[in-house]
């Protein structure tokens, strides 16, 4: 290391600079500048960041803060989007809020906007339980089929979303309760069985066997909701025991079960939470994914 | 320990009555410890009298909380994969990802930073560590912080303050703990021997005071009782979550950056064996580094409840910040200038270089991120995330391992590591995973940002949010597989440095010299 003949300090001989003459542990350091393009760049931050907060809101002041010669706000710039949306949409949206449901069903254009509308609420609140391509699963109801628990009218369809099944809350909920046939001991192990394997039968399930005992057991017990011969009833929600359709599981051990001590689900009743248009639009757009009838 | 033992018996709620439970094992095996040992092991005694005890140890438990908080980290990525694997209430994710991201800042990153810190400032001051045995205090209550927080972690205690989860009397304990290692720290200089104050201890300061006071003001809590692990912030509503940005943004200031640059100062030019580039530099940019950081914080609240003035300052101070930051990085690669050569010989040195290269990155990053309409796309996605890990593992890792390579082989004594050549291999091990790592979340990241935001012509969402995760299922996997590239560099490092300690030296082909590396003429 040499010497710098003017200042006295030390120069590192590889580069050629001048060091502050510090040293710690062997760690000397160089007396470059500061890079022109760094100092520069610097520079162009800090005035770009005072520039930006003349437009927007800023600085903070005793009792509010400089708001910027745009007079920007994120929450005005929030609702005036909004509003636009809302503007262009106007015309169908207040139709869609007077005519009952089955008049946007009926009109085309109506019938478009809803369903897109009620695509948009369904993957927001119903595809946690329906799934997102509203096939459903063990307990919850495929709604692209044709079987409907309780019918598949736009009507029925709209009263369900709007009432929910079995909701706590609503008194106009979709309701009823399967006795625990087995639970309860209303019927004995045998009879289960037979009835059980006699379901079973109407679908065609493995291990099903028709017997004129299971038609019996059936028609005191089960025919009033089931309806005869196990086609359903949805009035009451008595789930069709004939197609290959199964809330839970279609086996002849999975019906036993539901006989012995029956599961119950629920749903809320969306008329709390949701308005009435998008409730309407939620039934066009489930009518429309195949089964409405 | 009997006091803990007490506490247990008094606790009011089942999660703080285990939690003593623990305090008193630890403390109890800890006194039977203390008093086997015949006295402080003194291992290679230092010339000058340095006290290395607690740097030795630190450099163990460095690599240590490091596989642990990489193996952690594994788990998580895997747990979002796969989510069969939350097994539970002990091991879900909403346990496991405050364990990895506390176990890496906290526990891998502080013991690094307290264990470089002490051996860089007594090197630097030519001093021995001020406070006698208070050196030792101030390492294993760090340690027992970490013990505290991790076990609280898993049975269910947390304050939900993100990196600062820990419940008040875990804090209080903190709190005595980082007082007592701002006065070894500050008293060390205060008796140097040197007449001026090298720049890798003013980083160091600066990370010590302001982690204090951070840490302090976000978590000035009520407990619920003085018997439970129950407590309630001073602060509520919007006042809540900037006082929560202003200290989780300036974690990653003055814990993740400030802290590391001081590391960087001193074993960068050590290793490099060259003078810092510039000290005109090292003064303009730490100054304007820790004045800027400290208002950055609110970019994190954008388009929240947050009032539009303070969002502004927030993203304009870091912008600000750009320069500030990469001043580090200008000082760091400068530095080489005239040691290029080493790295393709040295990949100790290959490693500092992509640690400041990926600090330049990341610190370009996260100023863009900040921008409003950038992080109207960015916020709560993953890219994220992978920001956060182009720091961490890039950054804070890469520095940290090639720190613990230095220092190794001089705390015991050693003529070399084991073997350079698993060095090598950690490097590139650890180069791929982090690279793997950052480019799947940045599709990831933008992909799903992309997906919450699409609406039709009509105005509608198009995609529900399940659907945006599923999509990101392909991403998940690939990032897990970058994570567990980066564990098996650390799991390569682990073993070099246990051969090292162990005093083996790995016969293989040396690296090539520069003369070897030379084109033909």
């Amino acid at each position: 290391m040499s010497t710098n003949k003017n200042t006295g300090k030390p120069v590192d001989d590889l580069s050629g600079v001048e060091t502050t003459g510090h040293e710690w542990d062997g760690i000397k350091e160089l007396n470059n500048p500061l890079p022109r393009w760094w100092l520069w760049t610097f520079y162009g931050c800090i005035v770009w960041a005072l520039v930006y907060t003349i437009f927007f809101p800023a600085w903070p002041m005793l009792s509010s803060a400089t708001t910027g010669v745009l007079g920007y706000s994120s929450r005005a710039d929030l609702t005036k989007t909004m509003s636009e949306v809302q503007v262009g949409n106007q015309a169908v949206v207040s139709k869609i809020a007077e005519l009952p449901v089955a008049d946007i069903l009926a009109d085309p254009e109506l019938n478009r906007f809803a369903s897109a509308a009620g695509e948009s609420a369904f993957k927001v609140n119903c595809t946690q339980c329906h799934g997102t391509g509203a096939a459903g699963g063990p307990g919850y109801p495929n709604l692209n089929d044709d079987s409907w628990i309780w019918g598949g009218t736009i009507d029925a369809i709209y009263t369900t979303i709007a009432h929910g099944v079995r909701s706590p809350t609503d008194p106009d909920t979709r309701y009823n309760i399967m006795p625990n046939f087995g639970a309860d001991e209303l019927l004995d192990a045998a009879s289960i069985n037979t009835l059980a394997e006699y379901v079973a039968s109407l679908s065609g399930l493995e291990g099903g066997v028709n017997t004129p005992e299971g038609a019996q057991l059936f028609s005191d017990n089960c025919a009033a909701c089931h309806g005869e011969g196990g086609i359903g009833v949805t009035d009451v929600g008595g789930p069709n025991l004939t197609d290959a359709l199964w809330l839970y599981e279609g086996s002849l051990a999975s019906i036993k079960s539901q006989i012995e001590k029956p599961r119950h689900g629920v749903m809320q009743a969306w008329s709390e939470k949701l308005d009435d248009s998008t409730i309407k639009e939620l039934a066009v757009y489930v009518h429309g994914l195949g089964g409405g009838e | 320990m009997v006091g803990a033992f007490i506490m247990s018996a008094l606790a009011v709620d089942d999660a703080f009555r285990i939690h003593m439970g623990i305090l008193t094992l630890i403390l109890g095996i800890g006194v039977v410890v203390a008093m086997r040992l015949p006295a402080p092991v003194e291992g290679v005694a230092h010339s000058a009298g340095y006290m290395d005890g607690p740097v030795r140890v630190g450099s163990i438990l460095t690599v240590f909380w490091g596989i642990i908080g990489f193996t952690v980290g594994l788990v998580a990525a895997l747990q979002l994969a796969f989510p069969e694997l939350n097994f539970g209430p002990w091991l879900n994710f909403g346990r496991i990802r405050p364990l990895h991201t506390s176990a890496v800042i906290f526990a891998f990153g502080g013991t690094a930073l307290i264990t470089t810190s002490f051996y860089v400032v007594q090197r630097t001051t030519r001093a021995r560590l001020f406070g006698g045995d208070l050196a030792w205090f101030v390492f294993w209550g760090y340690q027992l912080f970490i013990a505290l927080a991790a076990t609280g972690y898993l049975l269910g205690i947390t304050q939900s303050r993100e990196y600062a989860e820990p419940e008040w009397y875990v804090d209080l304990w903190l709190t005595v703990v980082w007082v007592a290692y701002l006065v070894v720290f500050l008293g060390t200089l205060l008796k140097r021997k040197e007449p001026h104050i090298y720049v890798a201890n003013w980083f160091y300061l600066a990370f010590i005071v302001t982690v204090a006071l951070l840490h302090v003001v976000n978590n000035l809590a009520v407990p619920v009782s003085f018997f439970g692990s129950r407590s309630y912030s001073l602060f509520s509503g919007v006042q809540d979550a900037l006082t929560q940005w202003w200290y989780g943004h300036n974690a990653v200031g003055f814990f993740l950056t400030a802290g590391f640059l001081g590391m960087m100062y001193y074993f960068l030019p050590k290793q490099a064996e060259r003078p810092v580039y510039s000290y005109r530099l090292s003064i303009i940019h730490f100054w304007a580094l820790i004045f800027l950081y400290i208002w950055a914080g609110p970019h994190h609240l954008h388009y929240t409840a947050l009032p539009d003035w303070a969002q502004t300052l927030g993203m304009v101070f870091s912008i600000m910040l750009w320069m500030p930051s990469w001043g580090g990085m200008i000082n760091g690669l400068m530095t080489l200038r005239g040691a290029w050569d080493k790295m393709r010989t040295d990949p100790i040195i290959r490693m500092m270089v992509i640690a400041v290269a990926f600090y330049g990155m990341s610190t370009f990053e996260g100023p863009v991120m900040s921008i409003k309409s950038v992080n109207a796309l960015s916020h709560y996605t993953d890219w994220t995330i992978g920001h956060v890990h182009s720091g961490a593992l890039g950054w804070v890792g890469m520095i940290s391992f090639g720190a613990i390579y230095f220092l190794v082989p001089r705390l015991w004594g050693r003529e070399r590591l084991y073997s350079l050549r698993m060095v090598n291999w950690h490097f590139w091990l650890a180069t791929l995973g982090i690279v793997v790592y950052a480019a799947v979340m940045w599709v990831s990241g933008i992909m799903q940002g992309l997906m919450w935001r699409e609406y039709d012509s009509q105005g509608f969402l198009v995609y529900s949010f399940a659907e945006s995760v599923a999509a990101m299922h392909p991403y998940y996997v690939m990032r897990a597989a970058g994570g567990l590239l980066y564990l098996a560099g650390g799991l390569v490092m682990a073993f070099n440095i246990a051969m090292t300690i162990a005093g083996r030296v790995r016969t293989e082909r040396p690296m090539p010299t520069p003369a070897q590396l030379q084109p033909a003429e």
